[in-house]
């Protein structure tokens, strides 16, 4: 498939149509969608509906009585999270949000602004549960759930990545990720959804990660990681996996064992926590820290999410460290403790160098990489040589899960200010709680939705770009594993010259290490400047 | 009779509908801390965290709420994003919207409290004045005209957003006319008014027909408060992503409809790894 240019996807039309909307139904035009979920993952997961089909197919095989099974779906949501309930009822349609939507930057079509997205099951909210739409239909803004209802679902739900921005601007505080979260309950209910979603969660079911990765590949991966860093230091750190006994569990998104360049934030982990002597062990069963169940279902999010703590408890472990990770931080802060919880078998966590009390995750007992190092560079444990990065001009993208479901913003500014002499901020719009998103979050990154990515991506990737252009800026610095994945390819098409790091990665390119030997090369096997 | 029949009505509406949907929503559970984070969190001790925009206490997420129901903050946010050559954005602050709704807010807020001296004998606030009303109304027409001029909020608009705006209108304009050009016997409102607060209604009289637009009009948006978006006044207080604390790491949240999850559980995992597991070193719980 060719990829459309650059500057064929910057005609962007933001004008409406005059057609009032609704309007006709989703276009499934290729390189705007992903591909259906495969049969044999949701055979797998239990889900319902398994069957070969694709979005572009005029029949979806959906089971004969799919109307009455989203209808009940969303009786029961209704009962169920008082966000979608008060969610459906209180919109004014002000229209503040309409531009703060990264898909809608980027492709001007109007059902991606959040308003309009949450819309799509407003309206058919109002024709099923309220005595206005039940009467008056269309004029009370109500419509009847339709196939092209439900194939508009599908298109614009699977075009929100639940980065939460819009809901920063709005007045009633309208959080587009929870209508999104429940509209894809909906649609799996009636075996409607992705493969770049389900198949990772198949995997993480059987292996423990996404990737499919099993036990003894896990255990091969890290001895080459420490056989690498033995190479490039001389030290040859630990790295154990499903040991007994340790102090901490260390969960990190999978992406970290085999992505690239998520690959050097792994080696970095591994140095700060040899330098630190921390006794931690990883869980090739619990080898997952993103949760791709997050965008099935809750309870698929449960299931994924119930093995860190299960695993936890199996080793006999005092408190969890989590790694660099969008999601899995949303998963770990605001839902692990009521999903899976009580970990009253952990111990609030307590950091063994510095004794610092987390108190902040005394009940969760589970901490972000970034805290525990922040802490130990404040309190000044690690030794940094800032130099070793100079030859980065380094920006930094907020990860919209930890800045707007967490509030994690000083503690990796912090690192990178201690870990690079170059960091300079992005335009105050587009960072912190007002940071935009990759535009592949959510599961959306399928090479497929290439011209989606790219479109959801612009708004962060201009931003980029004016740093580039007053800074120098040539290093994006994050602390997630699909901004790892994407923004890589995103910088490329939009911005070119620009690399993207973990944090952990710059923190390891200046740690120097107790008795090591003069490097030769960063992490990346590059010459230091 | 029959005014006091509808003026009745009508409130009984409202305050029926009013109690059933706040119950429908306060019954709902909140099964997940979601607050919704717009600042730093509160982690190590040198790092100063932001207790009013990600708020620690249940204090805090309520100065936070009064922050949004009064001086609605999230609004204050509002940005306008405009797409230049480069590719480029650029985000201008773009407060027209806070300001106006802003005004429309306090000044029909202060203009019903100026109301209340109908009702209580002797009045103990006097009317609101001529500035107020006109804020009244431009607020109202700005709020009208942005639906109307801004292409994309036309075409956001339902039909049902002009219905509050046009009862709004009549409610004000009706209200406006009495009071400064068109004057209606004061007295025999605040005879009808009272009558209506003791629960001994009497008929108005020597009113005229702008006073009955006036009450009709009022009577009709208070009964659709509750059925319709303008159950935002009281939906505004129940937004979990801005009425929650931030601590769900140090404070658990229980969930009153969870069920324990279907875990692929470790043993069954080691048993479909073991051989490779024992081959490659890595500890097992049975050989």
């Amino acid at each position: 498939m060719a990829e459309p240019k650059p500057d064929e996807l910057v005609q962007i039309d933001y004008a409406p149509p005059h057609a009032p909307w609704p309007g006709p139904g989703a276009q499934f035009r290729k390189g705007t969608y992903s591909h259906a979920g495969a049969a044999k993952n949701l055979k797998y997961l239990g889900l319902p509906n398994p069957r070969d089909w694709q979005p572009p197919d005029a029949d979806w095989k959906l089971p004969e009585n799919w109307r009455e099974i989203v209808i009940q779906g969303m009786r029961e949501r209704l009962e169920k999270y008082r966000s979608f309930r008060l969610f459906m009822d209180i919109c004014v349609r002000c229209g503040a949000c309409a531009d703060k939507c990264h898909f809608y930057l980027g492709t001007g079509d109007p059902r991606n602004m959040p308003v309009l997205r949450a819309e799509l099951l407003r309206s058919v909210y109002r024709r099923y549960f309220t005595p206005a739409g039940r009467a008056l239909g269309r004029l009370a803004g109500a419509r009847d759930l339709t196939v092209d209802v439900l194939k508009e679902w599908f298109y614009y739900f699977y075009q929100c990545t639940e980065c939460r921005r819009c809901s920063v601007y709005c007045p009633f505080g309208i959080d587009t990720a929870e209508v999104t979260m429940v509209a894809r309950e909906l649609l799996n209910l009636v075996g409607c959804n992705i493969n770049w979603i389900v198949e990772p969660v198949a995997n993480c079911q059987r292996t423990g990660n996404h990737l499919g990765i099993q036990p003894h590949g896990f255990k091969d991966t890290l001895d080459f990681a420490v056989d690498e860093i033995a190479e490039l230091t001389g030290i040859r750190v630990e790295a154990s996996v499903n040991r007994k006994g340790a102090e901490i569990l260390f969960v990190a998104p999978s992406a970290d064992f085999y992505g690239t360049p998520h690959y050097y934030t792994l080696l970095g982990y591994l140095m700060v926590l040899h330098e630190a002597r921390v006794d931690y062990t990883f869980s090739a069963y619990a080898s997952e820290g993103g949760n791709f169940g997050m965008f099935v279902s809750h309870e698929l999010m449960q299931r994924l999410n119930a093995k860190i703590y299960a695993e936890a408890r199996r080793l006999g472990v005092k408190w969890v460290l989590g790694g660099e990770c969008g999601h899995m931080w949303r998963v770990l802060h605001q839902y692990m403790n009521t999903l899976n919880g009580p970990p009253d078998f952990l111990e609030p966590p307590v950091s063994p160098v510095t004794g610092t009390v987390f108190s902040n995750a005394r009940s969760a007992c589970a901490v972000h990489i970034c805290e525990f190092t922040a802490d130990l560079v404040a309190h000044g444990k690690l030794r940094l040589e800032p130099a070793r990065n100079d030859r980065f001009a380094v920006t930094f993208h907020d990860s919209c899960n930890t800045a707007r479901g967490m509030g994690l913003l000083e503690e990796p500014r912090l690192l990178l200010r201690a870990a690079c002499n170059r960091f300079f901020e992005m335009p105050e719009n587009t960072i912190r709680e007002r940071t935009l998103c990759c535009g592949s979050g959510a599961g959306l990154g399928g090479d497929e939705n290439f011209e989606t990515r790219m479109r959801g991506g612009l708004p962060r990737a201009a931003a980029v770009r004016q740093v580039k252009e007053a800074h120098g800026v040539n290093l994006l610095a994050c602390i997630c594993a699909i901004d790892k994945a994407s923004l890589p390819k995103l910088l490329d098409y939009w911005v070119g010259g620009v690399e993207v790091a973990g944090v952990h990665e710059l923190v390891g390119n200046a740690l120097v290490i107790e008795g090591e030997k003069p490097r030769a090369t960063d992490l990346r096997g590059e010459a230091y400047v | 009779m029959v005014t006091a029949a509808i003026a009745y009505l009508a409130f009984a509406i409202f305050v029926a509908g009013t109690v059933w949907r706040v119950v429908a929503w306060a019954r709902v559970p909140v099964p997940f801390p979601i607050a919704l984070t717009c600042g730093q969190q509160k982690s190590l001790d040198g790092i100063r965290a932001a207790w009013l925009e990600n708020p620690w206490t249940p204090a805090g997420a309520a100065c936070r709420t009064a922050l949004e129901a009064l001086l609605f903050r999230s609004l204050f946010r509002n940005s306008r994003a405009q797409f230049l050559p480069g590719p480029r954005f650029i985000y201008r602050p773009a407060l027209s919207l806070w300001a106006g709704a802003l005004l429309f807010h306090v000044c029909l807020f202060w203009v019903w409290i100026g109301h209340l001296r109908f009702f209580v004998d002797p009045a103990l606030l006097g009317p609101a004045n001529r500035f107020v009303d006109a804020g009244l109304l431009a607020g109202l027409a700005f709020l009208f005209l942005r639906r109307v001029l801004d292409p994309r909020l036309r075409y956001l608009t339902l039909l049902s957003d002009y219905l509050p705006l046009a009862l709004l209108a009549t409610v004000a304009s009706s209200g406006i006319l009495m009071r400064w050009w068109f004057h209606t016997d004061a007295a025999a409102v605040k005879r009808f008014a009272l009558g209506l607060a003791t629960f001994h209604p009497i008929a108005p009289v020597g009113v005229g027909l702008l006073f009955y637009v006036h009450l009709f009009a009022a009577s009709a948006l208070v009964a659709t408060i509750p059925f319709t978006k303008l159950a935002h006044i009281a939906g505004v207080f129940f937004s979990p992503t801005r009425n929650l604390p931030n601590r769900s790491r140090a404070r658990r949240h229980v969930n009153p409809w969870l069920a324990p999850a279907q875990v692929h559980t470790y043993a069954e995992w080691e048993d479909e790894f073991r051989d490779r597991m024992r081959v490659a070193g890595l500890p097992l719980e049975r050989q």
